[in-house]
């Protein structure tokens, strides 16, 4: 009765920021819908031009993974099981390059991530196009780029129920991105 | 043979407290009688004093209520009623604890000498099954599935990859929870040869209801020769189909996950597929075996099971058909 | 100017006498219709919407508390028909898996938190000054802060659940299920937080009752006088004080680790997945005879009216709701029995989860035998009793076959337990409520709710909640687990679960025709006298709806059951200033008048502490600088709140 009439202005506006937000980050995506063409490699940038930026279109698959809670907790299991920790440890690299920090060979951006998951990279990183499916490579390039602090905070796990690997993901600095040339600076 | 065993589900009480399956559930059932006559004696006190309240007549200014005056005295048979009321109650209790306490005495001895040991592993959503022996080639590992031999204790170690889970075979035992970061472990002694029921009982994410495990008891000669043929490395496709099917599966996206004994697929993410078609459901009892369930799984394992950790493996119709065949040998 | 001077002091005492005596109070001078009048204009608040937001008056708040604890209770039975009709058949498919789990945690947090203890809270806000004598609850402005604490929590939840961002980890929340690996995204913490919203309101709601119950009684009703729903209410607003804490702090270790990435419930870092269960449960058990012992209060109410004297051995009863009060902090393991704690330990539970059966043993008892002793009539309410009776007790012994361990392990996590729950709640608490509320529904409406179509919604309930509930029994000893939004054929499932179905909506329909009962018994029923139904506390001795004011003159209270007691007019107590709003406060035990304390005015800073409260915690789901930034306006509106005024009036003592 009365409490249904009251309204309050400053709580439907909080009500109405977190609904546009919350939507995209909390979809559960199953299985996004079928798609057609699998990730491009012409979405790398052209690493044999150096200092110029990529300015290729953003893959319209992306918009499902960037900042989706699901895929990024999703991408977070498979790197542990796929054994990305092998090389890359928990975004401090290794044998392979860090993944925490603002330097990235092939492009920063989740396309240009997952084209380099899939398509592997010169140096050692392993083709995983035909290993993993299209999906769980987005999920991964989610995750990655969670270890640099890039996707927005609400949407990260602060922590894997795992041994402390560093600085919880909500409090992860967002490195800026630095794509970088095959000279490796 | 492809075994339908759970079409074969017109078995009421496989998944069930009703059983005398195992020396757990006798115990439970014997307890359960004693607790519920007790209980339904002091139910039916209770009942008749209620009713006895409503219907009595009082003969008139008997009453002792405020019309009469009397209502701050009371009849003196209610003040002795108290006392033998909360001296039943108390000894009723009394003794049910102490039943309790007895039977709980006679499981854990019952628990003490195991002569199988298994280690089960819960993950979201299916159960990692594997058989401990001293002999380190002789360790089996398997998938949501358990062969018990009839008469032998069994201690089951309990542990989990992931969140809190839940190991109840019903007719069997009672249940035990799977924690991270804690070895629990339960007891059971089958004394009764058949296919029973279990599934996961703690709540445990997307796909809870559907983690569910089979346990098959069976004669000690049957359950040695199962563990023998189970250790045997996968058998080699024959057809052609199945051929195809073998290089699809230990060359792309299945070997990630799966291991299949005798091949190169080794991953230890998913469920061992190495007895594959042995086995009487699919998924953790999500779908029942047969070949229309496998190729449905193979095909949108999330649209099975909406959450699942197997992806949909954009797979051609041709390649499905090949996996599927290979899949159905794994015998 | 000195202290020290005596004639100084003097002439200020002087001078405050004469004050003193030019102000006006209640008393022989002054009385009747002229009183009413001065009174009602003192004590009412302001008019209009922002007056409606700034209202202390404990009547407004009990209201606002019942009507949002009821829509709760309809939102959260809807969503259990939902879940019925899924289980109706095996493998459903109405509701897929994910929103099924969405659909029983709003389900359980909603009962639990948003209406069980609420709506008993509610009750008593409204009804324990009336009972006891007094003009309004201690702590007013903490009253009404706590309804909008409770507003806002509810509110926030449902509207996660209306932008499909509902939490769907169950209503108590396993770690590490509901941790920051297994539940990404928010869902989660906008649990957490509700849970945060509630408890707060809850710790406030109690405190205040507490101090009325104590202090505000009416001269004479010493505790040995104090009617059984007081006790009852003193005894669970003390279980709340020690037991909400234990929940904020274990929700509060969730949240922090899901926004800073704490370890307390990751064993890997040497935090524990059972800490949650343990610190959940030390709450969540005495939280369920939070629920209860206000029903028990209830029965002690209705028994007593409708058997037409005072509850028998009311000693034995206090004694009993104390004892249990205390007993229920000794049980929460028993939630834990298949965790595999140490088997001695869980032996001591066992014990204790029996043994608090007896003090509701012996009050089940004492109702029984007032009945036996006195002449029932069998009006709605004390139908609703005998259906309590009736239920409850199923459920209690339920429980006591639950409580040994052997037989847990079988029956633990499955359709059992939800019988077992769902008998002692709905037939220990929603039971006795239904009741109360026909019974009250006089006194705060001023009109009589229909008796035909109460008994018809009695009857229609208890039958239907038997239907649904019992086979639930079965469901669990044929192998049902808990939460399972499907089950497979061919396990003799079927059956219960479609009785079960069936019975739900007979049970909603019963709480459907109870509310349309209310609704239109509340335009067009019958006017209601003082005293419809004759009976013995202080509540029936004003007008039906009470006066703003609630008493004319403090009663003197002289017995247990003082309308019985009192041939003619209540003696009075006189002297309460008339044109300010003071209320009489009496000592702890023997309610010896001891100050005359002044209330305080309706004021719009609750409402302005709890939206900051609200925005703090709110924004404390999304980032952990909302705790610093969210603090800042929060404790400036209670530094206005509190902020001492210069006219100020302090207590005064009662002289003579």
């Amino acid at each position: 009765m009365s409490s249904r009439c009251r309204t309050n202005n400053s709580f439907l506006a909080v009500a109405t920021m977190l609904a546009l937000v919350a939507c995209h980050r909390e979809e559960r995506h199953n299985e996004p819908n079928p798609f057609g063409a699998s990730i491009k490699a012409g979405e790398s940038p052209p690493t044999i031009i150096p200092g110029t930026a990529p300015n290729s279109p953003l893959d319209p698959r992306a918009a499902d993974y960037d900042n989706n809670a699901p895929a990024i907790a999703e991408g977070q299991f498979l790197y542990t099981r796929m054994n990305c920790v092998g090389c890359h440890a928990h975004g401090g690299g290794g044998m392979g390059p860090a993944l925490m920090d603002d330097k990235w060979r092939y492009g920063g951006r989740i396309d240009q991530i997952a084209a380099t998951i899939a398509e592997g990279r010169p140096n050692g990183m392993p083709a995983w196009r035909g290993k993993l499916t299209e999906a769980q490579i987005w999920k991964l390039s989610a995750y990655v780029r969670s270890l640099s602090g890039q996707p927005s905070k609400d949407a990260v796990s602060s922590r894997a129920d795992a041994m402390s690997a560093g600085t919880p993901a909500t409090l992860t600095r967002r490195e800026p991105v630095k794509n970088a040339d095959t000279a490796g600076r | 043979m492809l075994a339908l065993p759970l079409c074969a589900c017109s078995i009421q009480h496989y998944q069930s407290t009703f059983s005398d399956a195992a020396v757990e559930v006798r115990q439970f059932n014997t307890l359960f009688a004693i607790f519920l006559i007790v209980c339904a004696v002091m139910y039916s006190l209770v009942i008749a004093f209620l009713v006895g309240g409503i219907v009595r007549r009082r003969r008139a200014g008997e009453a002792y209520v405020v019309e009469t005056g009397k209502h701050h005295e009371t009849n003196p048979l209610m003040r002795i009623g108290i006392m033998v009321w909360g001296a039943t109650v108390g000894m009723g209790l009394i003794a049910l604890a102490i039943a309790s306490f007895f039977a709980d005495r006679s499981m854990a001895r019952a628990a003490a000498n195991e002569k199988l040991s298994i280690t089960v592993t819960a993950n979201q959503w299916w159960w990692d099954v594997q058989y401990n022996s001293a002999d380190v080639s002789k360790t089996l590992r398997t998938a949501n599935e358990i062969h018990l031999p009839v008469g032998v204790p069994v201690r089951i170690i309990l542990l989990s990859n992931d969140v809190i889970h839940s190991f109840w075979v019903p007719s069997l035992a009672g249940k035990q929870d799977l924690i991270p970061g804690r070895e629990n472990d339960i007891s059971i002694t089958p004394t009764k040869v058949g296919l029973y029921r279990g599934q996961c009982a703690e709540y445990c994410g997307t796909q809870h209801a559907n983690m569910a495990l089979v346990v098959q008891v069976e004669p000690y000669g049957d359950f040695l020769k199962w563990w023998q043929d189970s250790l045997k490395p996968a058998m080699k496709p024959t057809t052609l189909l199945a051929q195809a099917g073998y290089q699809y599966v230990t060359t792309r996206e299945c070997a990630m996950c799966h291991t299949i004994a005798g091949t190169s697929a080794g991953g230890t993410v998913g469920p061992d597929l190495s007895h594959f078609a042995s086995a009487r459901s699919i998924a953790a009892g999500t779908l029942p075996m047969n070949e229309a369930n496998i190729l449905r799984w193979v095909d949108d394992p999330q649209s099975v099971k909406p959450g699942t950790k197997m992806p949909k493996v954009p797979l051609r119709p041709a390649e499905l058909n090949a996996v599927t065949a290979y899949l159905e040998t794994l015998k | 100017m000195s202290r020290d001077d005596p004639k100084a002091v003097e002439a200020e005492n002087r001078l405050l006498e004469a004050e003193r005596k030019k102000l006006a109070r209640d008393g022989p001078k002054l009385r009747g219709a002229k009183l009413e009048a001065r009174l009602e204009k003192t004590w009412r608040r302001p008019p209009g919407f922002l007056g409606w937001l700034a209202t202390v008056d404990h009547k407004e708040i009990g209201r606002r508390y019942i009507i949002t604890a009821l829509i709760f209770l309809a939102m959260g039975g809807v969503l259990a028909l939902i879940m019925r009709l899924q289980l109706a058949r095996p493998d459903n498919n109405l509701v897929g898996a994910a929103r099924y789990n969405e659909l029983f945690t709003m389900h359980g947090s909603t009962m639990m938190f948003l209406f069980a203890v609420p709506v008993m809270e509610g009750i008593a806000i409204y009804i324990i000054p009336l009972m006891l004598g007094t003009r309004s609850t201690g702590f007013p402005r903490l009253n009404a802060y706590s309804y909008y604490m409770y507003l806002f929590g509810g509110l926030m939840l449902w509207g996660a659940f209306a932008l499909n961002i509902a939490p769907d980890i169950g209503w108590f929340a396993y770690t590490p299920l509901s941790g920051p690996q297994f539940s990404p995204g928010k869902r989660a913490d906008i649990w957490a937080q509700m849970i945060t919203f509630t408890e707060v309101a809850a710790l406030a709601a109690a405190v205040v009752l507490v101090a009325t119950i104590l202090k505000c009684r009416a001269p004479g009703m010493t505790l040995a006088r104090m009617p059984l729903f007081a006790w009852a209410m003193l005894v669970v607003a003390v279980m709340i004080i020690f037991a909400m804490p234990s929940v904020a702090l274990c929700s509060g270790m969730l949240i922090s680790d899901r926004l800073v990435g704490t370890q307390f419930y990751n064993h890997f870092e040497h935090g524990d997945a059972l800490l949650w269960q343990h610190l959940f449960w030390f709450f969540g058990h005495p939280e369920v005879y939070i629920i209860f012992l206000p029903a028990t209060g209830f029965v002690s109410v209705m028994v007593e009216t409708f058997c037409r004297r005072p509850v028998f051995a009311y000693p034995v009863v206090v004694l009993a709701l104390i004892s249990t009060g205390i007993l229920a902090f000794g049980l929460w393991v028993h939630h834990m029995f298949a965790t595999g704690l140490p088997r001695v330990g869980y032996s001591f539970y066992t014990a204790a989860s029996m043994t608090v059966a007896i003090p509701t043993g012996l009050q089940i008892y004492c109702w029984l035998a007032t009945m036996w002793d006195g002449r029932p009539r069998f009006q709605v309410p004390m139908l609703y009793v005998v259906g309590f009776i009736v239920t409850f007790v199923i459920g209690g012994l339920s429980g006591v076959i639950i409580a040994a361990v052997p037989l847990d392990l079988e029956l633990h996590d499955t359709y059992f337990i939800v019988a077992h729950f769902h008998y002692v709640l709905i037939g220990g608490a929603v039971f006795p409520l239904l009741g109360i509320l026909t019974y009250w529904f006089p006194k705060i409406t001023g009109r009589m709710m229909s008796a035909t179509f109460g008994k018809i919604g009695f009857w229609i309930l208890f039958v239907g909640f038997q239907l649904t509930f019992f086979p639930m029994h079965f469901a669990g000893l044929l192998g049902m687990p808990r939460r399972v939004y499907t089950y497979p054929a061919g396990q003799g499932l079927e059956l219960p679960n479609m009785l079960s179905t069936i019975g739900a909506f007979a049970v909603a329909s019963a709480v459907l025709l109870f509310v349309i009962n209310g609704v239109v018994s509340f335009f067009r029923g019958a006017p209601a006298p003082d005293n419809p139904w004759d009976a013995s506390t202080l509540e029936w001795s004003v007008s039906s709806p009470p006066p703003v004011y609630n008493f004319e003159h403090i009663p003197v209270v002289e017995s247990r059951t003082p309308l019985w007691d009192e041939k003619g007019d209540l003696p009075v107590a006189t002297g309460l200033r008339v044109d300010d709003k003071e209320m009489l406060l009496t000592t702890v035990v023997a309610a010896t008048p001891d100050l005359r304390e002044p209330v305080a005015e309706p004021s719009m800073w609750p409402f302005i502490a709890s939206c900051a409260t609200g925005i703090f915690f709110v924004s404390s789901i999304f980032s952990p600088w909302a705790i610093v930034f969210g603090a800042i306006p929060t404790a400036l509106a209670m530094a206005a709140w509190f902020w001492p005024s210069e006219t100020q009036r302090h207590p005064e003592p009662v002289i003579g």
